[in-house]
């Protein structure tokens, strides 16, 4: 798909803007601190429900100012014109209009518009703790499968619960301890139904991505190592978290969920004195990783900054495969990524953005972006974002005549 | 602030559910404005439910006497139990006029977030009643929820050695409603919960 048009009204620095987008590339070229992260985060907000800088939305809204609005004009794959409108409030919810029609639950709008954001944050992925490996699959299924971020809040709210019960249970002693324990099995059970099509999901979403991760790894790094990706699932690594070529073959990647539930109530049954020790649920999607490795040595603590840049932009480009596998193709945003490469890196990378629809990328210096398209100046006036398209016909800049005869 | 009367007023309508202070407010002066008799008549509604009503001895359920309107009920069919978490439910339920049976309120769902256990419900009363009464079938008619899933199943537990059919409400698609309204949870439901045309 391709964002056509994007109109922005009060929505970080920008108090009033409009550009049209075209197929292929557009760079977007200005200073740092000029508003370039703010476009692509606001495009991201309108696909996803959420930034991927701040949790709620009131930060979105320009300071000062009420009611921000973000409006989307997208052309299908199948060249349908399609409109994604939002209303954002700084004291009350988000109105959503999908096709000019107002939309009762976020979910509803979710694929109309479709993205894969690259940001310097996203290292974090392969660098930081466990909970952003989770977060990076969750979020690629939730955009992939409606049905995942059901099972999700699901699974949380039955969490939060046992925890809770937990909690009361380690307080407790003689004949109420045994009351309480009585029904911990119902939220054992409650969490088991959960966690199992959420832990099926995942492995799923790895194997899909296996693939897609080595071959790009290998465009972008210098050193061209297999990449190894393993879910370590708290229920045991039985659950079939490897990634054996041999059974991932054909069309049937989600795992039967049977086998996933008996290694969940294995594993409770066996950690349940440590549970109530502790007051702390420890077996389910929750508390399991993402396993990366380069070669034969674990991403997280081995791999270079060069190396650990590389694999979270391959993950990232990835999950582009694995979205355009249902629907329609995403569109690329890259934020500020080709000032962290070097010179080789950036010219493959630029030759993996050449295989995508449409690719937004931001850049505080041109130079930096080996990439032929259309270009926008961002620019900060009197504390407001504006853009300039350049003319796509127009003249090279001038040069001092020393090139000619 | 206003002045202390109209205050004490604002702020005891202000802590009923679903009335925010500005709400309170306006009921408050509307009550100002009214007639004697109609706010006299409002002051003894409340007085005389605090004073009359009572939870049935039986099911649980409001009651005026001992026991509520539909354990007195002599056509209902005592042989069908529905489990429901609150009175409420027992009125919606009333409104299909398609149950015939009666009815067992439990005053909630396990839920330990709100310290809520299983003893908080009325649950004994409901192991009592099937020793005295002669029931074949529960119907467990709770909140598809999580709490409610998680109460359903800690009933369908504790039943289960007493020999009664348990039964569970279906969840699907909603009637006169089109499919591709239904949300994708409902709609994974409704395939899971398919069954046979008879």
């Amino acid at each position: 798909m391709r964002l056509r048009r994007l109109e922005l009204a009060d929505i970080r620095s920008y108090d009033r803007v409009a550009v049209d987008l075209g197929p292929g590339v557009t760079i977007l070229v200005g200073q740092n601190a000029q508003g370039k992260t703010n476009l692509l985060e606001a495009v991201q907000r309108a696909a996803t429900g959420s930034s991927h800088r701040v949790a709620g939305d009131g930060p979105l809204v320009r300071f000062g100012t009420e009611i921000g609005i973000i409006r989307c004009e997208v052309v299908t794959d199948e060249g349908r014109r399609r409109t994604l409108d939002l209303e954002i409030g700084t004291g009350r919810r988000t109105r959503t209009r999908v096709d000019g029609q107002d939309v009762q639950r976020a979910a509803q709008a979710a694929g109309v518009l479709r993205v894969v954001l690259f940001a310097p944050e996203d290292v974090a992925i392969v660098r930081g703790d466990p909970s952003e490996r989770r977060r990076f699959l969750d979020d690629v299924l939730a955009q992939r499968r409606p049905a995942f971020a059901a099972a999700r809040s699901e699974h949380d709210r039955a969490l939060r619960q046992r925890n809770q019960l937990l909690k009361q249970i380690r307080g407790l002693t003689g004949s109420s301890r045994d009351a309480a324990m009585s029904s911990l099995d119902v939220w054992t059970e409650q969490l088991i139904t959960h966690g199992t099509q959420i832990i099926a999901a995942r492995i799923a979403a790895i194997r899909t991505l296996a693939g897609p991760v080595d071959r790009f790894y290998r465009d972008l790094a210098d050193r061209p190592e297999p990449i190894g990706l393993t879910y370590r699932c708290s229920a045991g690594d039985d659950v079939d978290g490897r990634l054996d070529p041999a059974s991932s073959g054909g069309s049937t990647m989600v795992p039967e969920t049977a086998p996933i539930a008996q290694a969940m109530r294995r594993t409770f049954a066996a950690r349940q004195r440590e549970e109530t020790a502790r007051g702390l649920t420890l077996v389910g999607p929750h508390r399991d990783d993402l396993d990366l490795t380069i070669g034969e040595l674990p991403a997280r603590g081995y791999s270079s900054h060069g190396e650990a840049w590389s694999l979270a932009l391959a993950l990232k480009l990835a999950t582009y495969e694995v979205l355009a596998e249902v629907g329609d193709r995403p569109i690329v945003l890259l934020d500020d990524v080709f000032a962290e490469l070097d010179t080789t890196r950036r010219q493959r990378l630029a030759a993996a953005c050449a295989g995508f629809d449409q690719v937004l990328v931001t850049a505080a210096v041109e130079a930096d972006v080996p990439l032929e398209g259309a270009k926008i100046d961002v620019e900060l006036l009197d504390g407001r974002t504006r853009l300039r398209p350049r003319d796509l016909g127009a003249p090279p800049a001038a040069t001092d005549g020393s090139v000619a005869s | 602030m206003y002045e202390g009367a109209v205050q004490d007023l604002i702020d005891e309508l202000g802590r009923l559910p679903g009335v925010g202070p500005k709400s309170a407010q306006r009921i408050a002066f509307h009550l100002l404005q009214t007639e004697n008799t109609d706010a006299q008549r409002l002051a003894d509604a409340i007085t005389t439910v605090k004073a009359t009503i009572r939870f049935c001895t039986r099911c649980w359920n409001i009651a005026e006497a001992e026991e509520c309107r539909i354990c007195r009920d002599t056509r209902r069919d005592g042989s069908v139990l529905c489990v429901v978490e609150e009175p409420r439910d027992v009125v919606a339920i009333e409104r299909t006029r398609e149950f015939q049976g009666r009815y067992h309120v439990l005053g909630g769902a396990i839920s330990p977030i709100d310290g809520i256990g299983p003893d908080d419900l009325h649950l004994k009363e409901l192991v009592a009643r099937l020793d005295a009464e002669p029931v074949d079938e529960l119907i467990l008619a709770m909140n598809p929820n999580v709490e409610g899933e998680a109460t359903a199943s800690y009933l369908s537990r504790l039943l289960a050695p007493l020999g009664v059919r348990v039964t569970r409400l279906a969840s699907g698609l909603p009637v006169g409603g089109d499919l591709d309204y239904a949300d994708e949870v409902t709609l994974g439901r409704a395939f899971s919960g398919r069954r046979d045309i008879p």
